[in-house]
């Protein structure tokens, strides 16, 4: 298979690859995929007032699936979460040119955003309650 | 391809011809073009008689005799004529055919084809070190049952499987046994006659030979195997497989198994030496490094492993420059990894994370250190990235995870 440029630079320079503290009161994170469909991506958001400060990936899966969750981390750095949740996958796969089989892995990097913001919203929200 | 910066360690795929072999095969193709079956003249009978030098080289090396090989475009040809050829050729006798689930493709859609066609196929299950068990075979055989195939050295694993115990076993219920020996022929020693196989397919270019040209061994005595000829138009190969034969290809072939032949033991101890060289630095550079499949009944060319946590795709991607095979089929449009190594009991995740490396005739020690040291570096970048390896060194059981399957 003939990888894009994009994704072959985003494969060997993975960037923002790390972990945040999940119990973090303003850390989102956000686990999607399964190994036994080959990616598994965790993706973490940090906000402040709204705004994404900081994100870290891990991902397990295909050079897609690392590129599509290292491209997601770029873009959503500075973001207003309203505006990271609007994120959707056909911008990820357009960008880094990936070919119809690989659609799922920007699927995935998409759902994984999403999930972090998810789980950053609930924290906040049990935060509130108590 | 073959320059510092590509190293090919994927022969259980493909060998590139031998330099020794594309010699006896040129003159084929210009001076000496002669089709075999023209028997009024001396261009036909020179073809024939290169032919018939080449039929018993490619039977020499299995204690076969000359007569009982046809050739064919290739295995997975010689897969499917003998699978439909006995089935056909028996159907008043029986209709059932017992087959193993970790089989190439040739034969397991071919048994599907069967299937469709009113016979019933057993797909014998294999335990984790990839082999056949002798009681499951024996408990599977029904009056009705008229074939046994089961391949002799698996393409993905390189596990080989107890042939002359299945073979005897057979022999004694009075059924027939085809074996699909492409990875096998030439680099293990096999003889037909002692392991009581009556039908065998076998590949040109797995031994450096040409693609495109392959056998089915087929028994003439004892007892005399008969099979429905599959393609039709003159009769040719004994009336098991008509079409004008390819005459430099099957040279090619002669030679390849001649060569095959007279080397085989020094081959053999040198490629293993050389594969067990890599295995071992593996194994001790890169923790949870996992060996697939019974490395004592193996062929000694052929490794498959799993690094777990990373995804072979990945792997691969990070080998640029090094020819090797993943188990996992990211690549394809299924997620569906190795069928193989999920029979063999691997988790999927297992199966993702797994690399087939297969050494042959031109590798050296000085590729596989190579190959160790990249291996080894990229392994380690990827489970620094991946959220797997994370959550293991955190003591977390992945097993106990609820995972989103998408």
């Amino acid at each position: 298979m003939a990888y894009s440029e994009k994704v072959i630079d985003h494969y060997e320079n993975p960037r923002n690859v790390g972990s945040l503290d999940k119990s973090a009161e303003d850390v989102g994170t956000g686990v999607v995929g399964a190994p036994a469909c080959g990616d598994v991506m965790k993706l973490q958001i940090k906000v402040k007032d709204g705004v994404i400060t900081d994100a870290k990936f891990k991902t397990y899966g295909c050079g897609s699936a690392i590129a599509s969750s290292s491209l997601v981390t770029e873009w959503v750095k500075g973001m207003k979460i309203d505006d990271a949740s609007e994120i959707k996958n056909h911008q990820i796969a357009e960008h880094l040119a990936l070919p119809p089989v690989k659609i799922h892995c920007s699927v995935l990097a998409e759902d994984a955003i999403k999930a972090a913001i998810e789980n950053f919203r609930s924290k906040a929200e049990g935060g509130d309650e108590g | 391809m073959t320059d510092q910066q590509h190293i090919y360690l994927d022969y259980a795929a493909t060998c590139p011809v031998d330099p020794a072999v594309l010699q006896h095969m040129l003159p084929f193709f210009t001076e000496h073009f002669g089709n075999a079956a023209s028997r009024t003249h001396a261009f036909g009978w020179e073809a024939e008689e290169a032919v018939s030098r080449a039929r018993a080289q490619v039977a020499a090396v299995i204690g076969a005799d000359a007569k009982e090989i046809a050739f064919t475009s290739g295995a997975t040809e010689a897969n499917n004529l003998a699978l439909k050829g006995v089935a056909e050729f028996l159907k008043d006798k029986g209709n059932h055919v017992i087959t193993v689930v970790t089989e190439h493709k040739a034969i397991l859609d071919t048994g599907k084809h069967l299937e469709r066609n009113g016979a019933e196929v057993t797909y014998l299950s294999v335990g984790s070190d990839g082999l056949v068990s002798m009681q499951a075979l024996a408990d599977a055989i029904r009056p009705e049952t008229v074939l046994v195939s089961v391949m002799f050295a698996n393409n993905e694993t390189g596990v080989v499987q107890p042939i002359a115990e299945i073979g005897a076993l057979c022999r004694s219920k009075g059924i027939m046994f085809h074996t699909d020996a492409v990875q096998a022929y030439g680099k293990v020693p096999i003889d037909v006659n002692e392991m009581n196989i009556d039908l065998m397919s076998i590949s040109a270019h797995k031994i450096y030979g040409p693609k495109g040209v392959g056998a089915l061994y087929v028994r003439r005595r004892r007892p005399r195997v008969r099979i429905a000829p599959q393609i039709h138009g003159g009769g040719h190969e004994r009336g098991n497989r008509s079409g004008t034969l390819n005459v430099p290809g099957i040279v090619g072939f002669g030679a390849a198994a001649e060569l095959a032949k007279t080397s085989m033991a020094q081959e053999a101890a040198r490629t293993l030496e050389l594969r067990e060289h890599l295995r071992t630095r593996l194994e001790a550079e890169i923790p949870d490094t996992i060996v697939n499949g019974s490395l004592e009944q193996r062929l000694p060319g052929t490794l498959n492993v799993s690094f777990a946590y990373v995804e072979g795709e990945s792997l691969l991607m990070g080998l640029k420059g090094i020819a090797v095979s993943s188990g996992s089929a990211c690549t394809s449009a299924s997620l569906e990894p190795s069928y193989v190594l999920k029979a063999m009991g691997l988790d999927d995740e297992l199966a993702h994370s797994s690399l087939r490396i297969s050494v042959g005739r031109f590798t050296t020690r000085a590729e596989l250190d190579s190959v160790a040291d990249r291996i080894r570096d990229q392994v380690e970048r990827l489970r620094a990235m991946s959220p797997l390896w994370e959550m293991v060194q955190e003591g977390i059981d992945l097993k106990s995870i609820e995972w989103a399957h998408h």
